[in-house]
């Protein structure tokens, strides 16, 4: 078996738990430290199970032993409240962060649309935005690097069920943070973010439609290309990643109906919203650990 | 039904509400020419806002004529007694939306979630309640999708955020007189008596003013309606048809309801783009139990795509959509156009 990079998940809750489990099967990453806060929490009993190390202590009880461990990177599932302290613990032992929350102090990161780049400039630590950004940000970006587009907007539907009190707690967090995503990632000029959270029973899949106002009449042909061509690479992570209709063209608006089924691991599959970040989170990982390994990276502490 | 003697406060809608039904594009000059009007007939509280509330001018519920910040400078200057309001969904707008309408001169914030979901307007309602003189009011949407417990349950978590009012909500108009009133004595029972209930209705299935009576009888003293019934579906609990029903019941209102009927003949019918009224669409909502707003949307995907916007709004009731999916439609419709073969 190669050799993996060693990895630590703070927050073993859905989000938490669900990485750990996609992060067992990479050939890259291995999971050796579960961060909790709640000592009889079950996402680190589950951890423990797996053969992780884990602490209740939150970051500081996997300080004193995390260099020794061989923790090169972190990822956080807490919440922006406490992420900027846990960034700046692990970064001062050389571990990477990963950062899941909508904390967003360090640069942006969609994996299909600016990974590469996150990576060559070796960051300590990436944002991955917020989930309705991972579902939408690769379409405006298809779409603008086909053209220009003036203004780029999304409406992400979850099922009520997907979404956890952090999210309900900061909904503004998620529109800003995602607007903003849509202009630096995304390539819109301007940016617009919608969340609607929906109670139906059973759930439904996560839902999003990306509309992009192009500043030229959309050249109808290539921007279908690029939108698919797009969809093919998230769905090497995201494999339920679906375009349900469009690209509608009306004027200069190009509308796409995206769905997102997740992979089902410990989240119920309807939450596309939460896997596609727990992909994406890992995906990232995983580049960043392919350069490690390669001797390209050595993260040091910050 | 004997409503002697009760007071109410009435909230007239045609300038956020009144938004749908002209696609948002009332310009600031009507807005001000109408709520000075208003003002003179006495109607105490006014809403103005884009229809979906502050933040809501995107592709996918449409690009108003003026910004909020627009709207709300040039309205609340001109006001002698009457007040002013600004409706606020988190998910779409957010805190700073809610600081700018508070600096335009707004004397009442309303936070609009769906009836289950109260808890994202937390951070909405606690920054409002931070403002010593801000009216602040929390607002349960598709208030009939959930039965009386379950709504008491929300609407006592928006008043223990801060909310000094709290609605009862029929977005759809689809509540039958029997359901307002078992879900408004409830409230008014749970919640603390110093909280206002209020109702806000649609008069999808013409039971506007059955179900604002309804409420009124059951504990409510705050009542939604827009002269002329200009709202989203076929519109709002006509204002002035309520404010002469409370007349002739003893329930003071303080409005002048000449000058109220002058306003709604005078200024909002002219302003009509269709008329505003119960048909053939608007009763489906009412009976399927849909957003009031989607009604336009419906309209121009059916047209746009061969097919019927009855059969549109049915399919959009039996998902369960909730307030704010207008982008559901466009996809639905081309997923009923693929399923019958055509485009």
């Amino acid at each position: 078996m190669s050799k993996k990079v060693k990895a630590a998940i703070i927050g073993p809750g859905n989000i938490g738990t669900d990485l750990l489990v996609k992060a067992m099967r990479s050939a890259y990453i291995e999971p050796v430290w579960m961060v909790g806060v709640v000592p009889e929490s079950p996402g680190l009993a589950r951890a423990s199970e797996l053969g992780l190390k884990i602490t209740a202590d939150g970051v500081d009880g996997m300080l004193p032993t995390m260099q020794e461990d061989g923790v090169q990177i972190c990822f956080d599932a807490t919440s922006a409240y406490v992420h900027a302290e846990n960034s700046r613990k692990v970064n001062q032992l050389g571990a990477v962060m990963i950062d899941l929350t909508p904390a967003a102090i360090g640069p942006f990161c969609v994996p299909t649309v600016n990974l590469a780049e996150a990576v060559s400039a070796q960051a300590m630590n990436v944002n991955m935005v917020t989930c309705g950004g991972q579902a939408t940000i690769p379409m405006v970006a298809a779409v603008s690097r086909v053209q220009a587009v003036d203004y780029g907007e999304i409406v992400a539907t979850v099922s009520s069920k997907s979404a956890g009190p952090g999210t309900r707690k900061n909904i503004d967090e998620f529109t800003r943070t995602t607007a903003s995503g849509i202009e630096k990632v995304g390539g819109a000029k301007n940016g617009k973010a919608i969340i609607i959270i929906n109670p139906a029973e059973p759930p439904l899949l996560m839902r999003d439609t990306i509309h992009c106002l192009t500043v030229d009449e959309p050249d109808q042909e290539a921007i279908t290309k690029s939108i698919h061509e797009m969809i093919t690479e998230v769905q090497k992570y995201v494999p339920g990643y679906t375009l349900k209709n469009g690209p509608v063209f009306d004027g200069k608006r190009v509308s796409i109906y995206m769905e997102v089924e997740g992979l089902g691991d410990f989240l119920p599959k309807y939450a596309g919203n939460l896997d596609i970040m727990t992909a994406a989170g890992l995906r990232t990982a995983e580049m960043y650990a392919e350069e490690i390994l390669a001797g390209r990276f050595v993260p040091t502490a910050a | 039904m004997d409503l002697t003697g009760k007071k109410v406060t009435l909230h007239d809608m045609c300038l956020r509400d009144g938004m749908h039904p002209k696609q948002h594009q009332i310009t600031v000059d009507q807005m001000v020419t109408i709520a000075k009007a208003m003002d003179e007939a006495g109607i105490p509280l006014i809403e103005v806002t884009h229809g979906d509330g502050l933040g809501g001018a995107s592709v996918n519920y449409g690009f108003p004529a003026a910004s909020d910040e627009e709207y709300l400078t040039a309205v609340c200057k001109e006001m002698k007694n009457a007040r002013v309001s600004a409706l606020l969904l988190p998910g779409i707008g957010t805190v700073d939306h809610l600081k700018m309408a508070v600096d335009c001169g707004i004397s009442t914030i309303r936070i609009a979630t769906h009836c289950t979901e109260a808890d994202v307007s937390e951070q909405h309602l606690t920054m409002a309640a931070k403002y010593d003189d801000l009216d602040t009011v929390g607002f349960l949407m598709m208030a009939h999708m959930i039965e009386a417990e379950e709504l008491v349950t929300q609407l006592k978590m928006m008043e223990d955020f801060g909310a000094n009012c709290v609605y009862i909500t029929d977005s759809a108009g689809y509540m039958l007189p029997d359901h307002v009133t078992s879900r408004v004595a409830l409230a008014r029972a749970e919640l603390r008596p110093e909280t206002e209930l209020g109702f806000h209705g649609h008069h999808n299935m013409a039971l506007g003013i059955a179900n604002s009576l309804a409420a009124v009888e059951a504990g409510a003293n705050r009542i939604d309606g827009s002269l002329a019934g200009l709202g989203a579906g076929a519109g709002n609990t006509p204002l002035e048809i309520f404010i002469a029903v409370c007349d002739r019941m003893g329930v003071e209102t303080g409005v002048d309801l000449f000058k109220a009927m002058d306003v709604a003949e005078d200024l909002i019918v002219p302003l009509m783009d269709d008329m505003v009224r119960v048909d053939r669409d608007s009763l489906t909502l009412g009976y399927a139990g849909v957003y009031s707003s989607f009604l336009l949307f419906a309209k121009r995907s059916a047209e746009k795509y061969g097919l019927s916007s009855r059969d549109i709004l049915v399919e959009l009731g039996r998902r369960r959509t909730v307030g704010g999916q207008e982008d559901m439609i466009e996809d639905l419709a081309l997923d009923m156009a693929k399923a019958r073969g055509g485009n």
